[in-house]
């Protein structure tokens, strides 16, 4: 370990990103919120301003993807930025396919979502179903003014007609890999690794 | 979990557990929605069978199903082919032709759920049968207690009334003890089934001595149509040592609740100002019941088909 600082996070071999790489990618996809909202306000400017952005993880992990990107959101604008997150479990379409499992949280902020700039949070946008089950499970909950979507790795193979508005690292994968992302608040260590599927 | 839910036995600490936690995050995902609806088992089809008549329990099955996209197909036993004699079994056989994927069955006799999940390939849950077991109404009752008290581990609980003809007191018992919660069950000695020392539960005779010592009361409906024989003098005599009223309502601790399966026999098990008050839980535990079901439905029937 001689020359890397004690601080540095070290990443097993193969990681695709590391725990740095993730804060940077991050810290980029925070600053191109804001620059998308941020002229908004103005007269003659009909764009929507950091006060209409609702960043809505998709659980697992891009709730708490969602949190980091407020609060960085919040650290360079200064202004505070709504959170929330929507649990798609019941929306899926492919639960005849892989059995039930546990549901998570929803939660949406107490403005609710109606006339505001949803930006849904996720980890990895690989087939687009998770991000239409999402759009589903929106509809219920309210009427957005627009709805975008923001993911930490893009690693292609899409299924469905979805396009990410923010993307941390485009990854151009075969099907036979599997994208890891590891966060700190739900694996204790910050990383995306790409590995081999096992067969 | 199992593919039926016949008896409260059928559920382990954690399958108990996972109904519960998937109640209150569907509670919680509907809450304030003006779409109370979710898409996940369109297109798979739950019959209601019921053989005893029924308001909330039915009507409660139907909206959790709806609610979940689910086709609903309601049986009842009066006006259909039962009448011309037709036999559990057939009208089993005829459902399950046409596709049914869960059946929902109440039944007079004890057992008939048990008969029932033999004869078909889908899921069959229980909704009452006889004086055998009723467990998604503990389900609903568990869940209630969890939302008000915020726990079930160490709860006591007093179990007050007709327990030999109930089906909530059975499934309670069960249920609640495989959850942590300690219950106590009261009623006059005629009206405790045989072999109830064995039950996961103490016994008393004395409602005035328990009340003091419970977090809820949970009061059951004396079962007029079951009572084939004088299990008590009058009515009136039952109601002065088994009935809830405000005297006795005013020695429980102060977030104690009282609880209700419905129907209630207001002035009878329990007075109309206890039914009423802040403590009672009543109208709670209906609501509650929705969510529970359909937490139950999606567990049984979410997965993939058999």
């Amino acid at each position: 370990m001689a020359g890397s600082s004690p601080a540095a996070p070290v990443s097993p071999p193969g990681a695709l990103l590391s725990a740095a790489d993730v804060a940077r990618v991050v810290d980029r996809m925070a600053h191109q919120l804001i620059e998308r909202c941020g002229g908004g306000g103005r007269a003659g400017d009909d764009r929507p301003t950091l006060a209409d952005l609702v960043l809505v993880g998709i659980p697992t992990r891009g709730a708490p993807l969602a949190r980091r990107l407020a609060a960085r959101v919040e650290a360079f604008s200064g202004t505070p930025v709504d959170v929330g997150t929507v649990d798609i479990t019941l929306y899926r379409d492919d639960l005849r396919m892989r059995g039930v499992r546990a549901l998570e949280d929803t939660v949406l902020p107490d403005r609710g979502i109606d006339g505001r700039l949803v930006v849904l949070v996720d980890d990895v946008l690989y087939s687009g179903r998770s991000v239409r089950a999402a759009l589903d499970a929106l509809r219920d909950l309210g009427r957005p003014r627009a709805v975008q979507l923001a993911v930490l790795v893009d690693r292609g193979h899409r299924e469905l007609p979805i396009r990410a508005d923010y993307v941390g690292k485009n990854v151009p994968t075969s099907r036979s890999q599997s994208v890891r992302v590891h966060l700190t608040e739900v694996d204790g260590a910050d990383e995306v690794l790409v590995t081999e599927a096992q067969r | 979990m199992k593919r039926h839910l016949l008896e409260a036995a059928d559920l382990d600490r954690a399958d108990a557990t996972l109904v519960l936690d998937t109640a209150a995050q569907i509670d919680a995902a509907l809450a304030g929605r003006e779409v109370k609806k979710l898409p996940t088992l369109r297109g798979r089809t739950v019959v209601n069978l019921f053989y005893e008549d029924s308001t909330r329990t039915r009507i409660s099955f139907e909206l959790a199903a709806k609610r979940l996209s689910a086709d609903v197909l309601n049986f009842s036993a009066k006006g259909s082919s039962v009448s011309k004699g037709e036999s559990l079994k057939d009208t089993a056989l005829t459902l399950e032709a046409m596709g049914s994927d869960a059946v929902v069955v109440r039944h007079s006799a004890s057992g008939a759920p048990h008969r029932l999940a033999t004869w078909v390939r889908g899921s069959v849950v229980n909704a009452g049968d006889g004086t055998h077991e009723h467990p998604t109404q503990a389900l609903l009752d568990a869940y209630t207690i969890r939302s008000r008290l915020g726990r079930l581990e160490g709860v006591r609980v007093a179990v007050v009334g007709d327990v030999l003809h109930s089906r909530v007191a059975r499934s309670n018992v069960r249920l609640l003890s495989t959850l942590g919660a300690e219950v106590t069950l009261v009623a006059p000695p005629t009206l405790l089934p045989v072999g109830v020392g064995s039950w996961p539960a103490e016994v008393s005779y004395d409602l005035d001595a328990v009340l003091p010592k419970v977090d809820v009361v949970m009061m059951l409906r004396v079962q007029a149509e079951r009572m084939t024989a004088s299990f008590f003098p009058s009515a009136r005599e039952y109601s002065r040592r088994y009935g809830l009223d405000a005297r006795r309502m005013g020695v429980l601790s102060d977030d104690a609740i009282v609880m209700h399966p419905g129907p209630m026999n207001r002035g009878m098990e329990i007075a109309a100002e206890v039914a009423d008050s802040a403590r009672s839980t009543i109208v709670e535990q209906v609501g509650n019941g929705v969510s529970v079901r359909m937490a139950v439905l999606y567990l049984l029937l979410g997965g993939a088909p058999s």
